[in-house]
């Protein structure tokens, strides 16, 4: 395949990266929030929180990536509402990308818990302790979670659609070889 | 002639000022906090009630006393979820040990103001000997005492079973108090 049909392999990488993060810190916040408080709970915050902090991080990379690179363009055969469709829908991950962990950051400040990056780095809070404006904030992150899978779940199905469905070359701008899968 | 007057007065009214012995606390302006690091992040928390008697006369410091007992229900760690936790058997056990009570010994001057103040500290069933600086401000009201040590939790087994693994939540614990007293 041309290398025009690929994004470049900076963004490839930064993609799957950060889908091997989300992947992570997603079910990984669901299942410690529930969890009753113990040291293994303590660890587990901070480990989301520490991924929570790397995504806010390489989404910051990949704007300033996207910012200077232009995507390869969609293959010919994807109609005008898919394509408006598709932009509004990365427009929206990129826009939950960052919003999620700054939501997350936020909180954390409110609750009185600072963010400290691996433990070494301390990251400023945002906001003073205020456990009303922490529940609020608690459950703005949830939503925007929960907005996101709803997101991720329409972005996979529709790679998945066009790549095996419409038989369009889909999944190899990602980093797929047209070898390996057609 | 007035000059006189006035020297007489300044004569008459510091060794006055000095025998004003503070026993009076302000709640409203006392306190006492405490910070320790969880995951390598500093928290902090205090305690709303507590109770201090205490007798302190500026020229005789040496024969100051200080009871502070601190009610543990009225602890706040950080977050709800860390208030009740503490309650437990595994933390304070409160229900039977509901107060952490600090009585004075002795009391040293070390000058500029500054104190040493001896004594012991129960908390959960154990008592240990703790030696505390305290620093004395004279004020036109009130008379403050700050001081602060460090307390490891695990001496006094805060902290049992699960919970004595420090790499979640540090054994040192840094204790602040601020008593204000007037003489009244």
């Amino acid at each position: 395949m041309s290398a025009s049909n690929r994004y470049s392999t900076t963004a490839i990488l930064l993609h799957w990266l950060m889908a091997l993060l989300i992947f992570t810190t997603f079910p990984l916040g669901l299942y410690m929030v529930d969890l009753p408080l113990s040291p293994d709970k303590l660890k587990l915050y901070s480990y989301h929180k520490w991924i929570g902090v790397t995504v806010f991080l390489l989404i910051a990379i990949r704007l300033a990536w996207r910012a200077t690179h232009t995507p390869p363009p969609l293959p010919d055969g994807i109609v005008v509402w898919q394509r408006r469709a598709s932009r509004i829908a990365h427009g929206l991950l990129y826009v939950l990308m960052i919003a999620i962990p700054l939501s997350g950051w936020l909180m954390s400040s409110a609750k009185g818990f600072q963010t400290v990056w691996f433990g070494v780095l301390p990251l400023p809070d945002l906001l003073d302790r205020n456990r009303e404006l922490g529940d609020l904030l608690a459950g703005v992150h949830k939503a925007l979670n929960f907005s996101l899978l709803a997101l991720v779940i329409l972005h996979v199905g529709a790679a998945l659609k066009h790549h095996f469905i419409e038989r369009q070359p889909f999944l190899q701008r990602m980093g797929w070889s047209r070898k390996e899968r057609t | 002639m007035k000059l006189n007057a006035m020297i007489v007065l300044a004569a008459l009214a510091t060794p006055m000022a000095h025998a004003v012995e503070y026993r009076t606390v302000l709640p409203k302006q006392s306190a006492v906090q405490f910070e320790f690091r969880q995951m390598g992040v500093p928290v902090k928390g205090h305690f709303k009630r507590f109770a201090t008697e205490m007798a302190f006369d500026p020229a005789k410091p040496e024969a100051a006393r200080a009871r502070i007992e601190i009610d543990l229900a009225s602890i706040d760690a950080g977050s709800a979820e860390a208030d009740e936790e503490s309650a437990g058997k595994l933390w304070f056990n409160r229900s039977v040990y509901p107060k952490a009570v600090f009585v004075s010994s002795a009391v040293r001057a070390l000058g500029n103001n500054r104190f040493e103040l001896r004594g012991t500290l129960t908390l959960k069933g154990t008592t240990r000997d703790m030696t505390i600086p305290v620093s004395y401000t004279p004020g036109a009201n009130a008379a403050t005492f700050d001081g602060g040590f460090a307390l490891r939790r695990l001496d006094f087994g805060i902290g049992e079973g699960m919970w004595t693994d420090v790499s979640a939540v540090a054994n040192e614990v840094q204790v602040k108090f601020r008593i204000a007293a007037t003489g009244n």
